[in-house]
């Protein structure tokens, strides 16, 4: 009986809840001022700044005729053939630059993006909150100093032991060899020479073999470009920059009309989160914007390219592969689907940006060793170019093999790099 | 006694001492261990405490080198990137390379903005992606140091920069306004381009009296002549070889320098494939007076003397029942003669004479002949004429005799120089001074620009837009691969401002294109495809009139045949007439038949030798004096009043009484000083000490220019000149014979004689099934997946070379020079061995067999057993791998190489070592200065950057190019496919052949054509020195030759 009673209650809750919310939703969707502004408006206009329009708060006090201002909106080419002064002024103000037609937007929703206009507040950076990077302190000098007071506290009990044992050898009259001191005894030399020969023999071997090697290095860049802003915060696909990497073997650091396409109206860094270097230092990202304008010609007040008075941006680069080694970026992201943080580590978490790899061969070939390929399954999805496998295909059907990696199909093969 | 049927040296065909010395060793020279026997260890130069501290000090410095700071690299991207290219991705670009007329359409392969390679354009019906060694060398013109960067003026104190292209106009225009009314005169090559045509009659119309002349250095004129007569028509018909069952020759290279030999080749080479199921070809004979490489591919070849060209050519005439009475020759003569005659007869319509002979009367007789064979309209195709030379000796030399009477006011040389290649230069020297106003258009300043008064140098090909039209018809478009790399200008462009005509020749070329083809579209498809061509390929005949022919049987009767020596001057195919001289790839590139690089020569036969200097090359002492050294004699020729030094080289094949002298060497700026420093900078640096020019032995004889001297004498001087050859090392140790070569009859009556051999040779092995797994002590190992394999046709080489140059290309194959290629340090990875057969002393018994040669990627291969730090090993596609930077040079890899395909680098040919200091030293093992020119920052912009510059120190060998393999494997994974055959993954070698010799592939896929290459050709199949059971992936096609036998040459064991 209460099973019934409990499921009525809960399908008519449930009802409601759908009511409601369908409801909410429209009126959300009908008056969401702020996300039609920024469907719509946002790549030429801003509230309260010029970019390629005029800023749009308070446009309703300028035009105070609101029928005007809805079919300027909807088809500005209409109002302007009418001979409207103030509007063919402001074109003309503008560089002749045409506004899009927006045919489809009601009444309703030009009302709702000027009333977000007017209502614009643009956003205080309060103080951030750092991060949980407080309390993570490093537990090894503590544990080093524990190591070392154990192992005065060993000497010393081993000391206090054998002065003993001699009290106790001279109680008994058995006569006692001269007293050793410590720094003259055998077995502690021996055992000194032999940690010190083993940790300095690793030392150096380490050392040897990461010759040349640069993990971690994070150097300072012409542009504090963030990576943590765009991939990050904003989520912009790797690849909508970094497009090269699927055609071609660089990666390639993008050409700056790419950076230009958004940044010819993001003029200013309104972001919450606060630029910070790797060594605490603030950053001034608006600042950093500006010097892309530098570098391209740029003057986002006329909004025209002129030949730039500096020369080409140097970025320093990064991951330098050693010499003597192919390595394709598309045969790994398009071919082999890895994706980019397998090898570049959290780049979206990135300020900086940071080698995350060694870059070593050993860190190549151990990827390659389990990494899987895109080999086709009974469905048959799959990469077909590995069709040629017949081997592999009828030991993978007949279960002697249950994957086929990358080394497998000689992908731990010198010339498979090396050439 | 042991019968050996092919030889590539005196010393292998006489078994001489130093030649089994020599065959005992893998590296001609010593290498330096002092001392090691003799004293004791300590008082070593180096001993052991010596090595010790050198291994300390190098360590430590090595440590202290490496623990340096990181140097910090930078990275510029793009400003505004180009919507359709992407850094690191090669696109490919249609065009057409052009060069003293010849045309061949191509591909460039463009990576991040600068051509590094060609490739042959597939989409041209003529030559269906085929290119030459010259074709693929072209791109290495494209940034030779010693271009001319920017217009000059040339002054008495040498060319005087003009900085801009109006001013120069501008004085032009003075000069030209002073002219009075004098005539100007084009000078150019022949012109195969529509558009410049036009430009130049438009120029020529608004220059009253003005003249347009062009000039071959290797011209057409006797047989443009001869059509004139026998066609009415000045011009040069379509061969089709392709349609011919019988081809004789009279002395035409068609298959290395005569006419267009890319599209020749590719036509040749159908009639030469073999169907094993019903084994037929076609038959060549080729009648010549020395060994060219077209002679090296035929089935039978006679010799003569270059005075019997017209009696060989009327003797043919009366054997096929032509209008003229057979003049006395020589009995074996006679013997080809006939043979050939009664193999045109035989097959009518399917024959076809081609004669390389510049003599209006010997044309005229090749014509009556192919009248009577019926080759009019079948193998001689009036549908279509050729364009690729149409100069006519006499206008140039009446040209000459207007410059000399002070007739001409102003001559524009564009794309020739007759200084250099005209056999009486002085006098066109002289006319030059005499002309008020001369103006070069040529990429540097070479003999010709060095005496003109003005100099604007037109771009490179591949920086140029343009078209030509090899045959009437066939278009080919040319399109720019990179900006102009200097302040060059086209002739074309020069010539509309100086006509008035505004327009730039770009936007001209635009024009008139979309114009001719109707649509903006249209234009853009043929840029794109680089050619247009007629839909249905035009044949048919033309009128014969045999009107001229009695007065020319008549001249030809009369001739006088010589007796002493004869002098025959030639073409390399390397270098044709020297257009690209200052290029270091072609310069190294080894001569098909004599292998040797950098210089040209002076051929003489083994009788010739015998007879002169008592030098006996039967006899195996003699034979190691006369071959073991680079050093030869050089002999004085005294020919029609000339004369010139050579060094001289003895080869079989040449008539007995017959020297041979290559053009397009030579070069020598008009400043003839010791330090030759002059043709280093305005020729080049490659240039400076390369051969002798032959030009001025050549003679005009009232009508057009002859190649040949008559009587000459020859005397020996007290002179050595070092001759750089290759392929007196690298022997085979007198293993098994590596080539195989059957008749054609004989294959017919015993096609499985060649696997019988195998299969008897394998039989104690497991015989032919099992030898792989049962053969050997070592495990089998499986092939997954793809297993790659090539195959070489033996019947369709040509021994061209285009291969061993688009290797060169392709893998970053560095060029060792003169001095190191005499030290046996060549490095070619794609050799083309020559084996000569028959008796030296008799030429028209010798025969010829060009085998490619590369790392034949072992299966089991021997070079990877003893490599001490596995740097060279297997992978699972069959590739034999060779990591470089793994590598410690012991060389045990090529000491172990049967097929001695393993290149070392002794010296620090690219500059790619960390130390700079590697290649400045001085004494033995100096580089030559075209090594450090290949060092040049603009030289080395062609270097393919998906392959390694090896530095000092490693062993490198052919990879299978397998970057390429890589890119075509990963362009089907990225479309989500199986790997195309022959599409997606084809070698450099293979991608330039222009015969098709090479086929490569994957041998696992079944339907593959490598496979059906193996599988369709079981009999002729075989590997070299396959008995080692070293598993070859290389494998080769046995040469048939039609004809009654293969010539033998017994040996003394």
């Amino acid at each position: 009986m209460t099973s019934h009673r409990l499921i009525a209650k809960n399908t008519l809750l449930l009802f409601f809840f759908l009511i409601t919310s369908a409801f909410v939703g429209t009126t959300l969707f009908a008056q969401d001022g702020k996300k039609l502004f920024q469907d719509n408006c946002a790549q030429c206009h801003n509230p309260i700044k010029v970019v390629t329009g005029p800023a749009l708060k308070g446009a309703t006090d300028r035009i105070p005729d609101a029928k005007l201002l809805h079919s300027w909106v909807r088809n500005n080419a209409a109002v302007l053939a009418t001979g409207n002064k103030y509007f063919n002024d402001l074109r003309a103000q503008y560089g002749g630059t045409a506004m899009n037609l927006f045919p489809t937007l009601t009444d309703g929703e030009i009302d709702a993006i000027f009333k977000y206009a007017n209502s614009y507040q643009p956003p205080t950076t309060g103080p951030e909150t750092p991060g949980a990077s407080a309390a993570e302190s490093d537990n090894s000098l503590l544990y080093g100093i524990l190591t070392i007071i154990l192992a005065v506290i060993m000497l010393t009990l081993l000391q206090i032991n054998s002065n003993l044992k001699r009290l106790s050898d001279e109680k008994e009259g058995i006569p006692s060899v001269d007293a050793v001191p410590f720094y003259r005894n055998k077995v502690y030399i021996t055992g000194l020479v032999l940690v010190l020969f083993v940790v300095g023999g690793y030392v150096l071997v380490q050392g040897a073999v990461g010759l040349g090697r640069s993990q971690g290095y994070q150097p300072q860049q012409p542009i504090f470009y963030s990576h943590k802003v765009h991939a990050g915060i904003n989520q912009i696909s790797c690849l909508y920059c970094h497009g090269n990497a699927w055609e071609s073997r660089h990666a390639a650091i993008p050409s700056l009309n790419v950076c230009m396409n958004c940044h010819a109206a993001i003029n200013e860094y309104s972001g919450k989160e606060k630029l910070y270097r790797e060594d605490g230092t603030d950053v001034d990202g608006t600042a950093e914007i500006q010097k892309i304008y530098a570098y391209t010609g740029y003057d986002p007040k006329t909004q025209r390219y002129s030949t730039p008075s500096q020369p080409p941006v140097e970025w320093v680069k990064i991951h330098n592969l050693p010499d003597y080694v192919y390595f394709n970026h598309s045969q790994h992201v398009r071919a082999g689907k890895v994706q980019c943080q397998t090898c570049h580590g959290p780049i979206q978490q990135m300020n900086e940006v940071k080698q995350f790899a060694p870059l070593s061969m050993g860190w190549c070939i151990n990827c390659h060793r389990t990494t899987k390929v895109d080999f086709p399954d009974s469905t048959n999805a799959g990469n077909k170019f590995y069709s040629v496998y017949t081997r592999f295909h009828n030991e993978l059907k007949s279960g002697e093999m249950d994957s086929v990696t990358v080394e497998k199909i000689g992908g731990t093969e010198c010339q498979k790099c090396h050439y | 006694m042991v019968v050996k049927k092919h030889w590539q040296s005196f010393g292998e065909l006489t078994g001489s001492d130093s030649f089994k010395a020599s065959s005992e060793k893998e590296f001609a020279e010593e290498l330096p261990q002092e001392g090691i026997d003799s004293k004791g260890i300590l008082d070593l130069k180096s001993p052991r405490r010596d090595f010790l501290k050198y291994l300390g000090f190098s360590t430590a410095a090595a440590a202290l080198a490496a623990s340096c700071e990181i140097p910090v690299k930078k990275a510029i991207p793009y400003l505004n990137k180009p919507e359709n290219m992407a850094p690191g991705v090669a696109d490919y670009y249609a065009t057409t390379y052009t060069s003293g007329g010849d045309v061949v359409p191509i591909l460039a392969k463009v990576r991040d903005g600068r051509p590094i390679k060609i490739e042959g354009n597939e989409l041209s019906s003529l030559t269906k992606g085929g290119t030459s060694a010259r074709v693929q060398a072209s791109v290495l013109d494209l940034y030779d140091t010693a271009r001319l960067r920017f217009p000059v003026q040339m002054t008495s104190n040498g060319p005087q920069q003009i900085t801009s292209f109006d001013a120069f106009d501008k004085m032009i225009a003075g000069a030209m306004g002073s002219l009075g009314g004098a005539p100007v005169v084009i000078l150019t090559s022949s012109i195969t381009s529509p558009t410049t045509r036009q430009i130049i009659s438009e120029f020529l119309a608004k220059n009253a009296g003005s003249r347009h002349v062009q000039y071959d250095a290797d011209s057409f004129s006797g047989m443009m002549l001869a059509n004139e007569a026998c066609y009415g028509k000045k011009a040069i018909p379509a061969y089709q070889f392709d349609n011919a069952k019988v081809i004789v020759s009279l002395g035409a290279d068609f298959l290395g320098t005569w006419l267009t030999p890319v599209e020749f080749a590719r036509q040749y080479s159908k009639g030469r494939k073999i169907d094993e199921k019903n084994p037929e070809m076609s038959m060549h004979y080729q009648f010549e007076s020395m060994l060219s490489t077209t002679g090296g591919s035929a089935d039978e070849r006679f010799v003569h003397r270059p005075t019997e060209t017209g009696a060989v050519a009327l003797a043919l005439l009366a054997a096929v029942g032509g209008n003229a009475t057979a003049p006395a020759l020589g009995d074996k003569l006679k013997f080809g003669v006939n043979e050939a005659a009664k193999s045109l007869l035989g097959n009518k319509g399917k024959g076809l004479v081609v004669s390389g002979s510049n003599d209006v009367h010997v044309q005229t007789v090749v014509n009556s002949i192919n009248e009577m064979i019926g080759a009019n309209g079948s193998t001689v195709n009036w549908g279509t004429t050729v364009q690729t030379r149409q100069g006519i000796d006499s206008d140039f030399e009446s040209l000459v005799a207007d410059l000399n009477a002070g007739k001409v006011g102003a001559l524009l040389v564009y794309g020739v120089n007759p200084v250099y290649t005209h056999y009486a230069a002085d006098k066109f020297k002289a006319g030059l001074q005499k002309t008020k106003l001369t103006v070069s258009f040529n990429d540097r300043i070479d003999e010709t620009t060095e005496l003109c008064k003005y100099a604007i140098p037109a771009p490179h090909f591949l920086e140029s837009w343009g078209d030509a039209e090899g045959k009437t018809g066939y278009f080919s478009l040319m399109q720019p691969t990179i900006a102009p790399l200097f302040l060059t200008r086209p002739f074309e462009d020069s010539l509309l401002r100086w006509s008035g005509n505004n327009t730039e020749y770009e936007n001209y070329f635009k024009q008139y294109w979309t114009g001719k083809l109707g649509a903006v579209e249209a234009y853009q498809k043929a840029l794109q495809d680089g050619v247009i061509e007629p839909s249905v390929p035009s044949a048919g005949g033309a009128t014969y009139n045999g009107g001229k022919l009695a007065e020319s049987v008549a001249a030809l009767s009369s001739r006088k045949i010589g007796t002493g020596l004869e002098l025959v001057i030639y073409q390399k195919i390397s270098m044709g007439v020297g257009y690209q001289a200052n290029n270091p790839w072609l310069l190294e590139l080894p001569d098909p038949i004599t292998k040797a690089t950098w210089d040209n020569y002076a051929i003489v036969s083994p009788e010739y030798a015998k007879k002169t200097w008592n030098l006996d090359l039967a006899n195996r002492r003699q034979a190691d004096k006369y071959e073991v050294y680079p050093e030869k004699k050089v002999v004085s020729i005294n020919a029609g009043g000339k004369k010139l030094e050579l060094p001289v080289l003895i080869f079989p094949g040449i008539h007995n009484d017959v020297v041979a002298v290559a053009v397009g060497f030579g070069r020598q700026s008009a400043a003839q000083d010791k330090t030759q420093d002059k043709t280093r900078d305005y020729i080049g640096r490659a240039v400076v000490g390369a051969g002798v020019n032959a030009f001025p032995l050549t003679s005009y004889n009232g009508t057009t220019i002859d190649w040949f001297v008559p009587d000459i004498t020859i005397d020996q001087t007290d002179k050595t000149y070092s001759v750089a050859q290759t392929q007196t090392h690298s022997s085979y140790e007198g293993r098994d014979e590596v080539v195989k070569e059957m008749t054609l009859e004989d294959f017919k009556k015993s096609p499985q004689e060649i696997l019988d051999e195998r299969a008897k040779a394998l039989k104690p092995f497991g015989g032919l099934e099992n030898f792989e797994k049962e053969g050997t002590l070592f495990p089998y190992y499986d092939k997954p997946g793809i297993h790659w394999g090539m195959s070489i046709d033996l019947n369709s080489c040509i021994g061209c070379g285009a291969c061993a140059i688009a290797c060169h290309a392709e893998n970053n194959v560095p060029v060792v020079g003169k001095s190191e290629v005499m030290r046996f340090h060549d490095m070619h990875w794609m050799r083309i061995d020559r084996y000569f057969s028959g008796d030296p002393m008799d030429p028209d018994s010798v025969q010829t067999v060009f085998m490619p040669m590369l790392c034949q990627h072992c299966d089991n291969a021997p070079c990877e057993n003893v490599c001490p730090v596995s740097a060279t090993n297997h992978s699972s596609e069959g590739l034999n791998q060779m990591a470089y930077n793994r590598c410690i040079g012991t060389k045990y890899c090529a000491n172990n190489c049967p097929y001695k395909v393993r290149r070392f680098n002794w010296a620090d040919y690219t500059g790619a070592d960390s130390f700079p200091d590697n290649q400045v030293f001085t004494g033995v093992g100096k580089l030559d200065d075209s090594v450090i020119m290949m060092n040049d920052d603009l030289t080395r912009m062609v270097l393919n950057p998906d392959v390694v510059v090896r530095a000092r120190g490693v062993m490198e060998k052919c990879s299978f190019c397998v970057q390429r393999l890589q890119e075509g494997k990963l362009k089907a994974k990225k479309e989500n496919r199986p790997l195309k055959d022959m599409e997606d993954v084809r070698t450099a070698c293979q991608q330039a052949c222009p015969t098709e010799a090479i086929v490569f592939g994957n041998v696992n896929d079944g339907t593959s054509r490598i496979r059906q290459m193996r599988e369709g050709n079981p009999e002729r199949l075989y590997y070299a020195l396959e008995d080692l059971h070293v598993i070859p992936n290389v494998n080769y096609l046995a040469k048939i030759r039609n004809t009654e036998k293969i010539s033998d040459s017994i040996t003394e064991s």
